[in-house]
């Protein structure tokens, strides 16, 4: 067992109060498992990730469990995650074109990183370029101004320097979406690479885009309004889902293959519901078509058949 | 109905303008009445840059637009933004956060219909926000941030609709909005098809591309590289970027691996060898010099298709 989470609950501090993100997560990521997280935006999804690796300072630990390789990770605190940041759980975040220091050459901010972290850097720089080159970057790169480097290129070099302590975990937040089709392909075939090459045990990859995931993960996992919908193999979610909110979403998805005059696809009537101040019960009721008295009671996620998860009452 | 014959855009950069950037080079093609034309190109491309031209944002550095025949620069403004207007990719940065949402429609009444009286601006508005699937009661007196991003995107198309304008420039409309609200938007630029109008869908995402358009136009690097129906441009792909193109775009129900086999059937002309010279309006031999870049080469009907070769200056 890599990773499990037991109702995790972390809200964001506001003014008005506060905004319940993720509200009672649990799951659990086998060894080598690639699991992408798809929700759309202010599902809680980059919430989850940044829980698990370094919290912002909006954010307040509520309740919950994480177990990494049955070690208990201390989320909570972020000195005592200094232990287990990029050696155990690491980040690739969704600014990552803007991670990196701008006034340093990449070569020498890698061994600045190295040496914060107590590790010789200069001793590594032959594993960096073995890394370099299996991302498909020159490695004369590392004398270079991040400045220099294309939107992809920076990508893939971020990725380098989050995986260079073989975490055993990565997460993988957006790093496909600010890039071009060409781009988005080989950073996404990368990711499976780390994984087969073990430089990473197991992932978790957000993302809005579930197109990607069809083509890179393992099993997806579907959170709506702070808390997960469904959870399967990656077949399963998109060619059998059975919650209500990923059908609907599946079905809204144009595809090359789909077109208007012949295919009419719907969206998914109305808006996500604020989490300030959540309805009682389950949060896609609104939207729903086939919610009832009963949903107004909240549905547990539970496994409806072997590895699928479902939080559906109409789903048995 | 528009139709742009050999634009060229060359952005002056540099200190004091001294470089050239080509951003659009000699495209042509045209957007018909009832047609919805995708302009499909990564980042780079120029296909903003065209869309800019066509609403008169930015000025052709060589080249002619005509709407109806007559030279767009050569008429009225006020006259001209009757017939064509734009919407932009970001909704929430479209809208001045200090009025409420529908000020825009009140902007509108102060340019071209001053003398209405409030009982057929009223019917009229109600008849714009009807073909755009809206409520009045929902999306009137409400401030941008009350509403959501698929609702403040069919605001402004109900904007321009309110002039009865002919033709729709679309730049990447749905990129910012999300998955389960972005085809309610698609859809209705297929509704404003049926009713007549003309539409430039400007995207970088094929499949959006694919499921709303009657034609394609591809761009690389400002010039286009092949065009015309949008099922024999996907169907039967001959430029080679078209076909890297086709097989970066993810698809939820087909591999990677499995779209690349199928292209690879499609067969590709040997690098060194232009199979489409012989079909080049102008002979390869003696015409070659007058003209900068070789034309392109109709391969079936309505399918047309740059030199394969990367273009090298003085020949192809």
């Amino acid at each position: 067992m890599s990773l499990q989470v037991t109702d995790l609950r972390v809200y964001y501090r506001t003014l008005a109060g506060d905004v319940r993100a993720l509200d009672g997560v649990t799951f659990k990521i086998a060894d080598g498992e690639i699991m992408g997280l798809a929700g759309e935006s202010g599902c809680g999804k980059s919430t989850l990730g940044k829980s698990l690796t370094h919290f912002d300072s909006r954010m307040r630990y509520v309740a919950g469990e994480v177990l990494l390789d049955d070690v208990p990770l201390p989320i909570m605190d972020s000195e005592a995650m200094d232990e287990f940041r990029f050696w155990s759980v690491s980040i690739i975040p969704q600014y990552a074109m803007s991670a990196m220091n701008p006034t340093r050459k990449i070569g020498k901010m890698i061994v600045d990183l190295l040496e914060s972290r107590g590790e010789d850097g200069a001793a590594m720089r032959p594993e960096i370029e073995r890394r370099l080159e299996l991302v498909g970057l020159q490695r004369d790169v590392l004398d270079r101004y991040p400045i220099e480097l294309s939107g992809g290129m920076k990508q893939r070099m971020v990725m380098v320097i989050a995986t260079l302590l073989n975490p055993s975990l990565l997460i993988a937040d957006e790093i496909t979406s600010a890039l071009d089709v060409s781009t988005q392909k080989a950073v996404a075939e990368t990711l499976i690479e780390f994984r087969d090459r073990e430089l990473v045990r197991t992932m978790i990859v957000i993302t809005h885009d579930m197109s990607i995931l069809s083509q890179i993960a393992d099993t997806i996992t579907v959170m709506y309004a702070g808390k997960l919908a469904e959870k399967a193999a990656t077949d399963v979610i998109i060619g059998a889902p059975k919650h209500p909110y990923t059908r609907l979403l599946i079905s809204s998805l144009p595809e090359v293959g789909i077109r208007f005059a012949d295919k009419r696809l719907t969206g998914i009537p109305g808006n996500p519901p604020g989490l300030l101040d959540p309805p009682v019960g389950c949060r896609f009721q609104a939207r729903c078509p086939l919610a009832d008295e009963q949903c107004r009671q909240e549905p547990p996620f539970v496994e409806v058949e072997r590895d699928h998860h479902v939080a559906c009452w109409k789903v048995s | 109905m528009l139709t742009l014959e050999h634009l060229t855009k060359i952005y002056k950069v540099g200190t004091f303008g001294g470089t050239d950037l080509p951003a659009v080079k000699d495209v042509s093609f045209n957007v018909d009445a009832g047609q919805v034309v995708s302009l499909i190109g990564e980042s780079g491309s120029g296909k903003t840059t065209i869309g800019r031209m066509i609403l008169r944002l930015t000025p052709a550095t060589r080249g002619t637009i005509t709407f109806d025949g007559q030279d767009v620069l050569k008429l009225p403004r006020r006259g001209y933004y009757r017939l064509v207007q734009g919407v932009f990719q970001d909704p929430f940065s479209s809208y001045n956060p200090i009025f409420k949402a529908d000020h825009v429609f009140a902007m509108i009444r102060g340019v071209y219909f001053r003398g209405m009286p409030d009982s057929e601006w009223n019917a009229r508005l109600e008849a714009a926000l009807e073909a755009v699937g809206l409520d009045p009661g929902q999306v009137l007196h409400k401030y941008p941030h009350q509403l959501s991003g698929g609702q403040l995107q069919r605001l402004l198309i109900a904007r321009a609709l309110l002039l009865d304008i002919r033709l729709l420039i679309a730049d990447e409309i749905i990129s910012m909005l999300d998955a389960s609200t972005r085809i309610d938007v698609l859809n209705l630029l297929g509704d404003l098809k049926a009713r007549g109008l003309g539409i430039l869908f400007i995207t970088h995402d094929l499949s959006l591309g694919y499921y709303s358009s009657q034609r394609t136009v591809i761009l690389l690097r400002g010039a286009i590289v092949e065009m015309g129906a949008t099922e024999k441009v996907y169907g039967n792909p001959v430029h080679p970027y078209t076909k890297m193109l086709i097989a970066s775009v993810p698809l939820l129900h087909k591999k990677w691996r499995q779209v690349a086999q199928e292209l690879a059937a499609t067969g590709t002309p040997a690098a060194d060898q232009c199979t489409y010279h012989s079909m080049h309006p102008v002979d390869h031999g003696a015409g070659a010099s007058a003209v900068a870049r070789p034309a392109l080469a109709e391969v079936e009907e309505d399918h047309f298709v740059g030199c394969i070769r990367p273009y090298v200056k003085g020949s192809c």
